[in-house]
């Protein structure tokens, strides 16, 4: 008996980011919306993090409604057609069910049925999703990858909270990853940091959601669920502990957006552009500082009017930039993002 | 070990850099948040570059515990 060969994918060169998409939900919150319960003020708010205003979905935009819009556009202008699309894959940690997936609902919605599925990275699921994309079509699985990074982030928000919820906005932002003659992604600069995983969370798991309402039901007494939004509401809710995430988004992540540049086998003189995750205004600039980015190296600050998006905010930093400063395209952008897990994830791409 | 008056005077500066505040305002009866007006993240800035200027480690849950000058130049005068 003969032993066949097995057929393998035929791989292809390189990969590079064609095209970006975005969606920005219309409502805008501004700081004085916010400061009341928090008992604070426009100045303090924007003293903090740089944030004038936030956008926010309103109860009738959906966080597949907006990847869906994003992930369209970034197909459009990739110049391809959809049934192109080898794979779909979704970062988020705001769609709202454990199983399925965003990804696949949203494959389903774009008429086609290929591979798709979610990415829990929090702030680095963006960089996640191009990582896989890149390895994906480099491999020869997929000649296009349409990477999303969505979040409705208002629904998992304490009015009450002062660590993070008055920074959090709402949206989508997407990529198509495609097969090129030219490399156009780096090696991934990507890891995670477990140990830490508290640093940024929730309020509570929904086991623990579920105990609670058990509990309501078999005793009849309604006080452990109180209000959403207030504190001890069973609804989970997002906490950070702001000074130690801003050391590690610093300082840490400086050393990997180094070291990225150098994998890439570039200075940072031969950047166009920085994209960081849009954390936080203070720290977008504390980082561009540690990392002695040339003047002419344009930095990403979405954040001001957009909010912390997590996973949307790189693709959404990079779409505004694109349409602010055009000449840009076929320029070297360094991304990074970091966040929850903890996990941090880092490219050099080609900015399409 | 750093004496203390060299520890006071390389924090001041490190103090001035980051808030702008005059070097002679920052002494050791001072507040850092209610007397300097310093946010937690100008802190943590402090903190990172005190770990550099002085060549210690000064760990986030430490941090809290500096409330006044004199907490952070002890601190720093008894790790290094």
């Amino acid at each position: 008996m003969s032993t066949p060969t097995l057929n393998q994918y035929s791989t292809n060169t390189a990969s590079r980011i064609l095209s970006v998409g975005g969606y920005r939900p219309s409502k805008r919150v501004t700081n004085d919306d916010l400061a009341g319960p928090i008992d604070s003020s426009d100045e303090w708010i924007r003293q903090r993090t740089g944030i004038v205003t936030r956008q926010r979905a309103d109860a009738d935009t959906s966080l597949v409604g907006m990847a869906l819009a994003a992930g369209q556009q970034a197909i459009e202008r990739a110049g391809i057609e959809t049934s192109d699309i080898g794979a779909v894959v979704v970062a988020t940690v705001t769609f709202p069910y454990p199983t399925g997936s965003a990804a696949a609902i949203i494959a389903g919605e774009l008429g086609i049925h290929v591979p798709a599925y979610d990415i829990s990275a929090a702030c680095a699921g963006y960089c996640y999703g191009v990582a896989q994309a890149d390895s994906l079509v480099r491999s020869g699985m997929a000649d296009y990858v349409l990477v999303i990074g969505a979040e409705k982030l208002s629904d998992f928000v304490d009015p009450t909270d002062r660590s993070i919820s008055f920074l959090l906005g709402d949206g989508a932002g997407a990529v198509v990853v495609g097969a090129s003659q030219e490399p156009g992604i780096s090696k991934s600069n990507w890891g995670s940091k477990g140990e830490d995983w508290d640093m940024i969370r929730m309020t509570r798991s929904s086991i623990d959601m579920r105990n609670i309402i058990q509990e309501v039901e078999k005793t009849g007494d309604a006080t452990a669920i109180v209000e959403p939004g207030s504190q001890g509401s069973v609804w989970p809710t997002l906490r950070q502990e702001g000074p130690s995430v801003f050391r590690w988004a610093v300082w840490e992540m400086a050393k990997v957006a180094k070291q990225t540049l150098a994998d890439a086998g570039i200075e940072s003189e031969d950047l166009a552009a920085f994209l960081p995750h849009q954390a936080n205004m203070r720290i977008i600039d504390e980082f561009a500082k540690q990392l002695k980015l040339p003047e002419h190296v344009a930095i990403g600050r979405d954040i001001a009017d957009a909010g912390n998006t997590s996973a949307a905010s790189i693709p959404l930093a990079m779409h505004r930039l694109l349409e602010e400063q055009p000449e840009l395209s076929g320029g070297l952008a360094l991304q990074i993002g970091f966040g929850a897990g903890l996990v941090y994830g880092a490219q050099v791409v080609r900015l399409p | 070990m750093a004496n203390k008056e060299d520890i006071l005077s390389g924090l001041a500066e490190i103090v001035n850099e980051e808030t702008g505040l005059e070097t002679e305002e920052v002494q050791l009866d001072k507040n850092f948040t209610d007397d300097l007006d310093i946010d937690s993240i100008s802190m943590m800035t402090i903190v990172v570059n005190a770990e550099e200027k002085f060549d210690v480690k000064i760990p986030d849950e430490e941090v809290k515990n500096l409330k006044t000058v004199q907490d952070a130049v002890d601190f720093i005068a008894n790790a290094s």
